[in-house]
C-alpha cells in the first residue's frame, strides 16, 4: 500500500510540476461556468438548481479528460522512465493503481472548486441540496471511468496525441452508446437484444441517472465496473507494451 | 550471486539473446562488452526484471527474478540506458520518490539519502528540476537513484555513454570504490572502460557469448596485447565478416 501511496503523490504533484494543472483546472471551470449560463439558461429557468450546470459535464469531460488521462503512460513510455518505475520494487497493480488515483483525484479537486456555483445557486434559492450531492458523486463517477479508459489508450501508445484522439473516440462512443443516432445505425445491423445491452453501457444514461438524485446501486456498480475492467485492461496492454 | 541460465529472447523470428549462461559473484566487476545490437541492453533487461525471458531463467541473490520480482528488485539498483529520469521533478523530490518505493524510512533513510547526495556531488541541485540539469547531473541523479538502497546488485547500462572524459573519470572511481563488496555488470563499447573498472570481461555479439575472461587474459590474446583488436577479430568474426576488412580499409586509404 505505501507503493501505492508513493506513485499517487509523485504523480499527483507532478500536475502542479507544470503549468498544466493551472491551465486545465482554469479551462474547466471557465468552460463549465459558460455552458452552465449561456446554454443551459442557468438564470432564465428560474430554477434554484444545478441541472444545466450537470448536463454539460459529460461533454466538458469528453476532450478535458483525455487531456487529462493521455500523459499518463504515454509519456512514461516516451521518455524510458517506465523502464525505472518497473524495476523499482512495485508491482504493475500499484503503479497503474497509483497512477489511476491521482488523476482521478486531480479531477476531482477541479470538480470541487465549481463550489461557488453550489453557493450562488444556494444564495438565489432554495435547492434540493441532496439532488446536487448525487450530481457531484455521478460527476465524478463518470470522470473516474473516462480516466480508466485514457489511462488504458494512454499505455497502448507512445504518443500522447495518439492517446488523446483515441480515448476521445472511445469515450464518445460510450457516451453515445444508448443514444438514438448509434440505435439506428446499428438498429438494422444487430439483434434488439445487443442494442439494448449496448445501450445499457451507456455513460451517459447512467450519469443521467445519478444526477437526478437517486443513487441507484446499479449505476453505482456500473461505474465501478467499468473503472475496474479498463483498469484490469490497463495494466495487460502496459505488461504487454512495456518495452516497446 | 546473480545465476543466469540458457536465457533466451526473441522478437518474432529475431533472436535477440541466444540461450546465454553464466553467474557473477560478489566483488565481481563484469564488463558486458558488444558491437551495438549485440544483445546487451536486452540482457540487462531481462536480469532486472523490466523484460519476460522467452526461455531460461534469471536469479538475483537466490530470488527468480520472474517467479519473485519484488524480491529480486529490492537486491537491485539498474541505471536504464540513457538515464531516464522524471524530469519534471527535483533532485530532492525524484530522490525522495525512490525512498518512499524502496521503502526507506527514519535514520537509515536520512542515511543513505545524505551518502548518495554526498557520493555524487549533488548537494548544489538538489533543489534544481532534473530536466534543467546537465547531461553529466543527469547521470549522476541515474546513479544515485540506484546507489539509494545500498544494493546488493548494480546493474549499469552504458554508465558513462556521452559524458566528458572527467565526468568518466569520476563515474569509473565511484564504481571501483564499490567494486569490493557488491556485484556490478556494466555494458559499455567503451574498451578503455573495462580496463580501467572490470576484473572480468564477457563479450557478446549477435546474441551469444563470444568470451569470457579477465581484461588481461583476453588482451594477452592478440599478438599486440590491445584489448581492442581482440574485441574486433572476436566480434567481427562471429559475424562472417572477414578480418581482412581493416586491412582492406587501410589499403584503400592508402590508395
Amino acid at each position: 500500500m505505501h507503493n501505492v501511496a508513493a506513485i499517487f503523490r509523485r504523480e499527483f504533484a507532478s500536475y502542479f510540476a507544470t503549468p498544466l494543472a493551472f491551465v486545465f483546472i482554469v479551462i474547466f471551470l471557465i468552460l463549465a461556468g459558460a455552458f452552465a449560463f449561456y446554454f443551459g439558461g442557468f438564470y432564465e429557468r428560474g430554477q434554484a438548481d444545478l441541472a444545466p450546470f450537470f448536463a454539460y459535464h459529460p461533454w466538458l469531460y469528453l476532450f478535458l479528460i483525455p487531456a487529462l488521462s493521455m500523459r499518463l503512460w504515454a509519456e512514461e513510455r516516451k521518455s524510458g522512465s517506465i523502464e525505472l518505475l518497473m524495476t523499482l520494487p512495485v508491482t504493475l497493480w500499484q503503479a497503474v493503481l497509483g497512477k489511476f488515483l491521482a488523476a482521478w483525484c486531480f479531477a476531482g479537486v477541479a470538480l470541487a472548486l465549481t463550489f461557488p456555483m453550489w453557493i450562488t445557486v444556494n444564495y438565489l434559492g432554495d435547492p434540493d441540496n441532496g439532488v446536487i450531492l448525487a450530481a457531484y458523486i455521478g460527476s465524478f463517477l463518470m470522470a473516474g471511468g473516462f480516466l480508466a479508459i485514457g489511462a488504458c489508450l494512454s499505455a497502448a501508445t507512445r504518443s500522447q496525441i495518439i492517446a488523446f484522439i483515441f480515448t476521445v473516440v472511445a469515450c464518445f462512443l460510450l457516451l453515445m452508446a444508448g443514444s438514438p443516432m448509434i440505435v439506428q445505425v446499428l438498429g438494422g445491423l444487430l439483434p434488439q437484444a445487443i442494442i439494448d445491452a449496448l445501450a445499457s453501457l451507456s455513460f451517459l444514461t447512467h450519469f443521467q441517472s445519478i444526477a437526478k438524485g437517486v443513487i441507484d446501486l446499479r449505476d453505482l456498480l456500473y461505474f465501478g465496473t467499468t473503472i475496474g475492467f479498463w483498469l484490469i485492461a490497463n495494466a495487460i496492454v502496459l505488461d504487454m507494451k512495456k518495452s516497446d | 550471486m546473480i545465476e543466469i541460465s540458457h536465457l533466451t529472447k526473441r522478437y518474432g523470428d529475431f533472436t535477440a539473446v541466444n540461450d546465454i549462461s553464466f553467474e557473477v559473484r560478489p566483488g565481481e566487476v563484469l564488463g558486458f562488452l558488444g558491437p551495438n545490437g549485440a544483445g546487451k541492453s536486452t540482457t540487462m533487461k531481462m536480469i532486472t526484471g523490466f523484460l519476460a525471458p522467452t526461455s531460461g531463467t534469471v536469479r538475483v541473490c537466490g530470488h527468480d527474478v520472474q517467479a519473485e520480482p519484488l524480491a529480486a528488485k529490492a537486491r537491485l539498483g539498474y541505471l536504464p540506458e540513457g538515464a531516464p529520469c522524471y524530469a519534471e521533478m527535483t533532485v530532492r523530490g525524484f530522490l525522495e520518490f525512490i525512498a518512499d518505493v524502496r521503502g526507506l524510512r527514519g535514520e537509515r533513510r536520512r542515511s543513505r539519502l545524505d551518502d548518495v547526495i554526498g557520493r555524487l556531488a549533488l548537494e548544489g541541485v538538489l533543489e534544481q528540476v532534473i530536466e534543467t540539469l546537465s547531461k553529466g547531473f543527469k547521470r549522476r541523479v541515474g546513479l544515485a537513484m540506484a546507489l539509494l538502497d545500498d544494493p546488493d546488485v548494480l546493474i549499469l547500462d552504458e554508465p558513462t555513454d556521452g559524458l566528458d572524459p572527467n565526468q568518466k573519470h569520476q563515474v569509473r572511481t565511484l564504481i571501483n570504490a564499490m567494486a569490493r563488496d557488491k556485484i556490478i555488470v556494466i555494458s559499455t563499447h567503451i574498451l578503455e572502460e573495462v580496463d580501467a573498472v572490470c576484473n572480468r570481461a564477457i563479450i557478446i555479439a549477435d546474441g551469444r557469448i563470444l568470451a569470457d575472461d579477465t581484461p588481461q587474459a583476453l588482451a594477452a590474446r592478440s599478438p599486440s596485447g590491445r584489448l581492442d583488436e581482440v574485441f574486433r577479430s572476436i566480434t567481427q568474426g562471429a559475424r562472417g565478416t572477414p578480418p581482412a576488412t581493416d586491412a582492406a580499409l587501410e589499403a584503400a586509404a592508402h590508395a
